[in-house]
């Protein structure tokens, strides 16, 4: 019992498992939904692809407070850069606004960040960047505690020039496999897809995931029998 | 066009009863007293061309500089006064270097000519600030292509494909081309979203090289020809009774010189000259 009290008073942490990915015609970001703070799950359903401008998106991982308050600051000076410019920002200049801010911060914040967009001169994009402020351009990169059990996975799954329907199905295959081993991540997943057309946000509930190795099926759990006709528990 | 504005004239923060910035005007009279610099957007970029009027025989071949490169993509031309000019060139140098520690990517060029606007502006604002008694062309190559931009002393700002001088309201209709140019009274206007233009002149004989400008089909023209046409120009406005020598300046931003702002190589130089020097001399055969 202490150990859980005392884990509430710990930092929301997003354990998580984030991903983003490029394929022909713009970018797939994907997440999972867990924010935990220390053992107890704050939020089973959060969201942690957020939006910055219509054509970039941020995957936010490690501190919660830590990288929403990086995703406010720079969705406050990318708007005022498209003003400025008088055309939508390109997705290099947000992820160097997110880099200069993780960078000559780094002592204070714990954030990974992946930011991944579409603009009309480079097509879709994505960078990564990590703990110490690097910023790195990458045709897909992993972030979170969960990406550790995805390394090998990517490795041999990835491929250039993929279409946007495999990109999706591989990322939310690579989120499902990294919920189902990693005990920082779970809940839903959710992708945002961003092309020439816009950002399309998608769903994914726990059930529609495949189950794993090893991984057991929900039975005779009290939800299920609670909302059997009797509401007394343990008469069928 | 212009008249003596006696009694407003004391302060640029003084209008006159009609409307005018005296102390604007005879800042652009400066301009309009130096060498000629012409400018042209070509289909693959934009090349700079300046009138030097030497001052004295003891001066070496490439000093005075009128053009000045501000950014890798990007170089000005300068026409007035040259020490207001340095320091407008310096301004710009620290916006473009500026903004892409900021943004991480070059400036583009429209923003930088609007940053420059802005600061040629604001020395119009004080009364304890002159403005600057120079006009500055900026050529540039992004990734929105070729462009050309123009900055007078009252801080307006176009872009151009053939140049907007500062005077008072004109209608200019050229019916070869059916080309509407238009001239706007430019503290109405100042730092206003452009026009697009192919074409820029500013200087002593900024009239001739316009309508000389004006003839050129640029849209089909490429850089290396644009250089021999910007040197007949300048070798035709250059006014040999009144001035005596001058030094023709010239540079480029193209596709042939990787869109890297630089002077324009010395063999395509003395082509463009002699080519200038025999269409001269063909003129006066007539």
């Amino acid at each position: 019992m202490d150990a859980i009290s005392g884990d509430l008073n710990a930092p929301h942490s997003m354990g998580t498992t984030i991903i983003g990915v490029t394929y022909d015609g713009g970018v797939v970001l994907g997440a999972d939904s867990r924010t935990s703070t220390g053992m107890y799950v704050a939020n089973r359903a959060s969201d942690k692809i957020t939006q910055l401008t219509d054509n970039v998106y941020i995957c936010r991982s490690g501190s919660a407070a830590d990288s929403q308050i990086v995703s406010d600051y720079v969705r406050y000076y990318l708007h005022q850069h498209t003003i400025q410019l008088g055309q939508p920002a390109t997705v290099k200049v947000a992820a160097n606004l997110v880099r200069l801010i993780a960078y000559n911060n780094k002592n204070m914040l714990q954030t990974g960040l992946i930011v991944g967009g579409w603009d009309k001169y480079e097509g879709g994009k994505i960078y990564g960047i990590p703990l110490g402020g690097t910023i790195l351009e990458l045709p897909f990169t992993i972030g979170g505690s969960g990406s550790s059990y995805l390394y090998g996975f990517f490795d041999q799954v990835w491929k250039e020039g993929m279409t946007q329907d495999e990109a999706e199905k591989l990322v939310v295959k690579a989120v499902s496999l990294a919920i189902a081993r990693d005990g920082a991540s779970g809940g839903v997943v959710r992708t945002v897809t961003i092309n020439k057309d816009g950002a399309t946000r998608k769903f994914y509930p726990g059930e529609s995931l495949p189950l794993w190795h090893e991984e057991l099926e929900a039975k005779d759990s009290l939800l299920d029998i609670l909302s059997a006709a009797s509401p007394e528990p343990m008469v069928s | 066009m212009s008249s003596i504005g006696t009694g407003y004239d004391l302060s640029v923060t003084t209008f006159s009863p009609d409307g005018r910035v005296f102390q604007i005007e005879y800042a652009a009279k400066a301009v309009d007293n130096s060498g000629t610099v012409v400018a042209i957007r070509c289909k693959d970029g934009v090349v700079m061309g300046v009138e030097k009027l030497i001052a004295s025989k003891m001066m070496l071949p490439g000093s005075n500089r009128r053009i000045h490169a501000v950014h890798r993509h990007s170089g000005m031309g300068v026409a007035g006064l040259a020490a207001d000019g340095r320091q407008i060139v310096a301004r710009a140098k620290s916006e473009a270097t500026n903004y892409e520690s900021v943004y991480g990517e070059p400036i583009p060029v429209k923003e930088l000519a609007q940053r420059v606007a802005s600061y040629v502006h604001l020395c119009t604002l004080y009364w304890w600030l002159r403005p600057f008694g120079c006009g500055v062309i900026l050529g540039g190559y992004d990734r929105d292509g070729p462009q050309l931009y123009m900055v007078e002393p009252s801080g307006v700002s176009y872009e151009h494909i053939s140049i907007a001088s500062y005077e008072i309201s004109l209608f200019y209709f050229l019916s070869f081309f059916s080309l509407v140019l238009y001239y706007k009274l430019s503290f109405i206007f100042a730092s206003s979203l452009p026009q697009r233009y192919f074409g820029a002149a500013i200087g002593k004989g900024r009239q001739a090289a316009k309508t000389e400008i004006e003839k050129l089909k640029l849209s089909e023209m490429t850089c290396r020809q644009g250089v021999v046409e910007v040197a007949k120009i300048i070798y035709g406005v250059h006014d040999e009774a009144k001035d005596k020598a001058f030094e023709l300046e010239m540079s480029w931003v193209c596709d042939e010189s990787n869109r890297q702002h630089q002077k324009v190589p010395d063999e395509l130089l003395e082509e463009a000259k002699s080519a200038a020097k025999a269409a001269l001399e063909e003129m006066d055969a007539d």
